[in-house]
């Protein structure tokens, strides 16, 4: 062996190492941002920016996360469970030492633009600033405008919990260097003003793409899989594929039965259930008409993989028997004897379950999370009196439940794989 | 052939009670509560009250998932249309799941009842919610036909701040002036009791509320 390195010059080379891997980190973090100062701090709000900022605040769901249960508009404290810990929501409102107020909408801009606090430290990517980079600057204005209208709210941000290493900022740098580059949205050309407009509001303001696209080990969504579905971490809840038409894909639907959906959180093939529930009751149901026809055009525009079925393992005749009669019991008297779904005088009311997609889709958790929670869809000006599902997690067993399930993705046609009740356990 | 093309939808009532059939998969036919278990009686119980526990789930001051799963993505509007139609239910109350307590415990839950603890400044239970345990309009609910480990948890909630009402939370002061024996006493009593015939809450206090209840309107 000719290379004999010295201990100092082994620890000098490491040392150069570490640095020029801690400058490019330290640079990938800000690159793309403008200077604060670039900006007029004086920030005058007119009353159509404030009314602007309110409908996009809905548009972006942001109460979502930032009013807590019961709590203040805006004033965030609401935990977000995550893999890694709990993040803790921001306040939002206007209060100048807790909250906002002595905000500049320049330090806005960078929060939604490039995920960085007033202050400067890192932002947590559960705030879905990967999306948010694309809003425009005068659409994060408008947001300002409105935030800074609220009533101010003195109530401390929450330290997060995160676990090690992820509750180090040094962590999150390295993070944001492999995994967020500030963006804006691109307006494609060769597309109508139209889907560019829904492009823009699915991609950025919605973020759908925060619970539809699957995420890597390290918690971040992959552009390549864009909206091709997610399991929603720690929620049971998995968010069906934009862009397979055996999911979620909506090619094939009419713009009507979509703006349904989003309007009023129910179509006769089915309803929003679980997060989609809260997405349609606090966010798209007050989108405006145009809006809506812009996220169909957009949604309806998405490739379409081509369905993918797991083979179906043949159910025996006893379990099929069993499932068929835990079914007459259970769940004909409202999807009906042969899952046709119910219609009561106003039109169909209970999905039917024969060619349903969320009863076919691969993964079972959320057909057991819809027999063991039951549930409503949300109430909306389209549904204000939604009919519910009943929640059989308390009078079935996880056995009976697995051979209930298995049986609707198995009669009438449909063909998915058998739920077992160590699914149905770990769905409950 | 689409399987779905295979049959008309079932034919389905447009009626509130086929809409709230998640409801009684845990608080019984009807609401009226099932003669074992845990989940209380709806049935009957003032609008007022029932509204007040629906809107207390949905904005966390009441704490049991599958209530604030079902409740959090409703408006105002429709929480009072279900908070009526349960109110305006007048169905016969199941026989009394508690039976054969000690006689000392009844005796003691008995007189916290009706006469409440003076020496600590407990009111009765009977000064708020009816002479006959059956509730007050517009919003202080019947305690006949609750299952003893509700009621017991109930109290507990209030101490630890599991269960809250609005502000000024009068329940909370009471069951943290109650000894856990006198809590389980007064449960074992009610628990006991068969509901009166017509258990319908009286229409107004006899006398003025003991403490003020930012849940019941002055």
């Amino acid at each position: 062996m000719r290379m004999r390195l010295s201990w100092p010059r082994l620890v000098l080379a490491l040392a150069l190492l570490i640095a020029l891997a801690a400058a490019l980190v330290a640079w990938l973090n800000v690159r793309g941002e403008d200077a604060l100062t670039g900006f007029a701090d004086s920030f005058a709000a007119t009353p159509e920016q404030v009314a602007r900022g309110a409908y996009l605040a809905r548009a972006g769901n942001c109460a979502a996360c930032h009013t807590d249960r019961g709590g203040a508009a805006y004033a965030g404290g609401k935990g977000i469970a995550t893999p890694f810990g709990t993040v803790y929501a921001s306040n939002l409102t206007p209060d100048a030492r807790t909250g906002i107020g002595s905000w500049s909408a320049a330090q806005f801009w960078r929060a939604l633009h490039n995920g960085r606090s007033a202050d400067g430290h890192l932002l947590y990517p559960a705030f879905p600033y990967p999306n948010f980079t694309e809003i425009t600057r005068t659409d994060a204005d408008a947001l300002f405008a409105f935030l800074r209208s609220q009533v101010p709210v003195a109530q401390a941000n929450r330290v997060h919990a995160l676990r090690f290493p992820y509750n180090l900022q040094a962590s999150l740098a390295v993070w944001r260097a492999l995994f967020f580059t500030p963006g804006v949205y691109e307006p494609q050309p060769a597309q109508s003003p139209q889907w560019n407009r829904g492009a823009y509001l699915v991609r950025a303001l919605g973020h759908c793409a925060a619970c539809h696209s699957p995420r890597n080990a390290f918690g971040a969504t992959r552009d390549s899989l864009e909206l091709s579905g997610g399991l929603i971490p720690l929620q049971n809840w998995y968010a069906p594929s934009l862009t397979s038409s055996a999911e979620a894909g909506v090619a094939d639907w009419s713009d009507a039965e979509v703006a349904a959906l989003l309007k009023t959180g129910f179509t006769p093939r089915g309803a929003a259930l679980g997060p989609m529930a809260e997405v349609v009751f606090r966010s798209t149901q007050y989108l405006d008409d145009a809006d809506v026809a812009a996220m169909t055009a957009f949604l309806k525009s998405l490739p379409q993989a081509p369905a993918h079925r797991a083979a179906t393992p043949a159910i025996g005749k006893e379990a099929f028997a069993h499932g068929a009669a835990l079914y007459e019991d259970h769940c004909a008297s409202c999807h009906g004897a042969s899952g046709e779904g119910g219609r009561s005088p106003q039109g169909v009311v209970y999905a039917p379950l024969a060619g349903n997609r969320k009863v076919l889709l691969e993964s079972p958790a959320n057909l057991i999370h819809i027999v063991v929670n039951g549930g409503f869809p949300p109430t909306t000006a389209g549904n204000p009196r939604p009919y519910g599902m009943p929640p059989f997690g308390p009078s079935l067993k996880d056995e009976e439940i697995a051979v209930l399930s298995t049986y609707v993705r198995a009669a009438w046609g449909n063909a998915a794989p058998a739920v077992s009740a160590l699914d149905v356990l770990e769905g409950r | 052939m689409s399987a779905a093309s295979a049959g008309s939808p079932q034919a389905v009532p447009d009626t509130l009670a086929q809409r709230m059939q998640p409801c009684i998969a845990c608080h019984g036919k009807e609401g009226r509560a099932t003669q074992e278990g845990f989940f209380p009686r709806i049935a009957g119980k003032p609008a007022g009250y029932l509204y007040n526990q629906l809107d207390n789930f949905r904005s966390g001051r009441r704490a049991y998932p599958t209530m604030t799963y079902f409740v959090e993505q409703m408006s105002d509007a429709y929480l009072h249309e279900i908070a009526d139609h349960f109110a305006a239910l007048d169905l016969p109350y199941a026989p009394p799941q508690t039976v054969g307590a000690a006689a000392d415990e009844l005796a003691r839950g008995e007189a916290l009842v009706r006469q409440g603890d003076a020496a600590h400044g407990v009111p009765a239970c009977a000064q708020c919610h009816g002479a006959t345990m059956t509730g007050v309009l517009p919003a202080i609910p019947g305690l006949l036909g609750l299952p003893r480990g509700y009621l017991v948890e109930q109290f507990g909630a209030w101490r630890t701040g599991q269960r809250k009402a609005l502000a000024p939370d009068c329940m909370a002061r009471v069951a943290t002036m109650l000894t856990p024996t006198d809590i389980t006493a007064v449960a074992t009593w009610l628990s006991s009791q068969p509901a009166a015939v017509g258990p319908a809450p009286a229409a107004s206090l006899a006398r003025p509320l003991p403490l003020t209840c930012g849940s019941v309107p002055p």
